[in-house]
């Protein structure tokens, strides 16, 4: 099993969770977060006084996948995401150890 | 017959109804205008005052401000009712013999506890308005007074000190100034008094409100220091929406303060409700016009902060300017308060947090100036009348075009009044019980600290 974290741009939630769910996957945990990375922050002026935001809302999705789906998933994920701009976002992809369905003791690939 | 037809004239024109049927009641028509305005008054402050500012102040000190306008609509009231109100409107300080020095800058005693404000008009004010509608509506006038004083002070003034402050402050500068340019018997009231030594003029309260909260505010900024983190850490504003709302309360509720100041419903009162809207637009559009040039972009509180200073410039000229004057304010209320905001503070370098001074002082006291240059009798008879204003000189001053001369000298006993008086209070209120919270207090926010109790508990 794998867990993939994507880090996307906020607007982009609707798209890349509808190109997931085209794939069969079936849930997938959603945080909004911020953070930075190459692309800068912004900056807001209220009468005259200048604050720079340097940590910008993203949104992290992560998903925990059979080995089997990681591939068409990753592609769904940075297709769907892609506005071609800097600030789209990373994903990450780490392995996983163990997954338990709590309802019905399932583990494994039966439990994502 | 002949004599109730001459009452029914009189309260068409506002004029004296005396030798009239008609004398010692109040009119329906200006009467019901008069309370309207007074609620519209009191509606600029609460919530008015307190949601523009309580947008403008961090999440932690939003309660500190809207506990700061209800505790003064309280404890002003409560004066007010003692003695406030007299020692403004009344005259008894007055000998027959003529003005003396106290009767220039107090009233009198005879309406100490309102003892005989009934809703029979006092005709030294208004000839058809019940003189307890007449004290009310000035009342929400001294009520928003000093609460405009700590947006320069914001989220660093604790509460009782504040309170402490402001009850020394209605007595040594508040109650005289409003006497001088509005009491029957005051020293620079040019309209209503034949014997002002200064026949300045001052619609609705250029000098009384704006210039003496706006200059306090900024003696008062400096004793008490700046922010923790000031410069250091940001501190934008929490809810622009909420400072939004608050400022259409502000500019909806002005026209109770201008258009009331005509204490009739008469044509001045119309002209009045005109220039107020035209200066106002005009001034919030130059003033997000300005940041468009200097800035890159026109910002929501660019809007904001150009409607209130059009509302505070055009205050003292609102019922003696006409449209041409109006605009020619609007376009001077966008631009100087802009400036004086964006750079000036910058470069001085003191902690004005939601700039009281940079609108309240730097408008009030160019509205004061502006209204002798761009002042037009043909908008107000008044300015012109045999009964007062040819007695004390206004007349002359306005026809040699020498007003801005007499404006200017009412303008130097405000700033003097306002700080020399703002001076002493604050170090008197410093020494006897200090100004400002603990460090960890401040940090945490005055809401928690001073009142107990948290702006938003939603998602917590």
């Amino acid at each position: 099993m794998k867990k993939v974290e994507a880090i996307i741009k906020p607007f982009k939630l609707e798209e890349v969770k509808d190109a997931l769910a085209d794939l069969g996957i079936e849930g997938m945990t959603v945080s909004e977060v911020k953070g930075f990375g190459r692309q800068k922050g912004h900056t807001e002026i209220y009468r005259g006084s200048e604050y720079t935001v340097d940590f910008l809302p993203k949104i992290k999705i992560e998903v925990v996948l059979a080995d089997a789906s990681l591939e068409s998933a990753l592609a769904a994920i940075v297709k769907a995401a892609k506005t071609g701009k800097i600030g789209d976002g990373k994903v990450f992809v780490s392995p996983v150890e163990e997954a338990i369905r709590i309802r019905t003791d399932e583990t494994g690939d039966k439990a994502v | 017959m002949e004599d109730r037809i001459k009452g029914l004239e009189a309260y068409i024109n506002n004029v004296d109804p005396a030798g009239s049927a008609i004398v010692g009641v109040a009119g329906p028509g200006h009467t019901a205008w008069m309370m309207t305005a007074a609620a519209l008054v009191l509606f600029m402050t609460l919530p008015g005052l307190a949601l523009f500012y309580g947008g403008l102040v961090r999440e932690k000190n939003v309660l500190s401000v809207l506990a700061m306008c209800l505790g003064l609509a309280g404890m002003v009231t409560i004066l007010w009712w003692a003695v406030g109100y007299s020692l403004v409107f009344g005259t008894n300080f007055k000998p027959e013999s003529g003005p003396t020095f106290l009767s220039n800058i107090l009233g009198g005693t005879e309406y100490f506890f309102l003892n005989g404000v009934t809703s029979a008009p006092n005709t030294n004010y208004a000839y058809w308005v019940p003189q307890n509608v007449f004290c009310i509506y000035q009342l929400t006038f001294a009520i928003i007074t000093p609460a405009l004083i700590f947006g320069a002070t914001a989220e660093r003034f604790k509460f009782i000190p504040l309170m402490v402050f402001t009850f020394l402050w209605m007595f040594v500068v508040y109650f005289p100034l409003a006497h001088m340019v509005w009491g029957a018997s005051g020293l620079m009231n040019g309209v209503w008094n034949a014997d002002a030594k200064i026949p300045a003029i001052d619609f609705a309260g250029g000098t009384v409100v704006h210039m003496s909260s706006g200059w306090t505010a900024l003696i008062v900024c400096i004793i008490l220091g700046k922010r923790i983190g000031f410069g250091k850490e940001p501190m934008p504003p929490h809810s622009m929406v909420l400072c939004m709302v608050g400022t259409g309360m502000l500019w909806v509720g002005w026209y109770g303060f201008n258009a009331g100041s005509a204490l009739a419903a008469d044509g001045v009162a119309a002209n009045a409700f005109l220039t107020t809207t035209l200066a106002t637009g005009v001034a919030s559009f130059v003033w997000a016009f300005a940041e468009l040039v200097f800035k890159g972009k026109p910002s929501v509180l660019g809007f904001c902060s150009g409607a209130v200073a059009g509302l505070v410039v055009i205050t003292p000229g609102c019922g003696f300017v006409n449209a041409t004057g109006a605009v020619i304010i609007g376009v001077l209320a966008g631009f100087v308060p802009f400036l004086a905001v964006t750079y000036l503070k910058k470069m001085i370098g003191y902690d004005d947090a939601l700039d009281t001074f940079g609108v309240h002082a730097v408008g009030g006291t160019m509205g004061a100036f502006l209204t002798g240059v761009l002042v037009d009798p043909a908008v107000n008879s008044n300015l012109v009348s045999d009964a007062y204003a040819a007695k004390n000189g206004l007349k002359a001053a306005i026809e040699g075009h020498s007003l801005w001369l007499v404006q200017l000298e009412a303008i130097g006993i405000t700033l003097a009044l306002a700080i020399v008086g703002a001076t002493v209070l604050a170090f008197i209120v410093k020494l006897a019980l200090g100004l400002r919270p603990s460090q960890e207090d401040e940090s945490a926010g005055l809401d928690i600290s001073d009142h107990g109790e948290e702006g938003y508990i939603l998602n917590k």
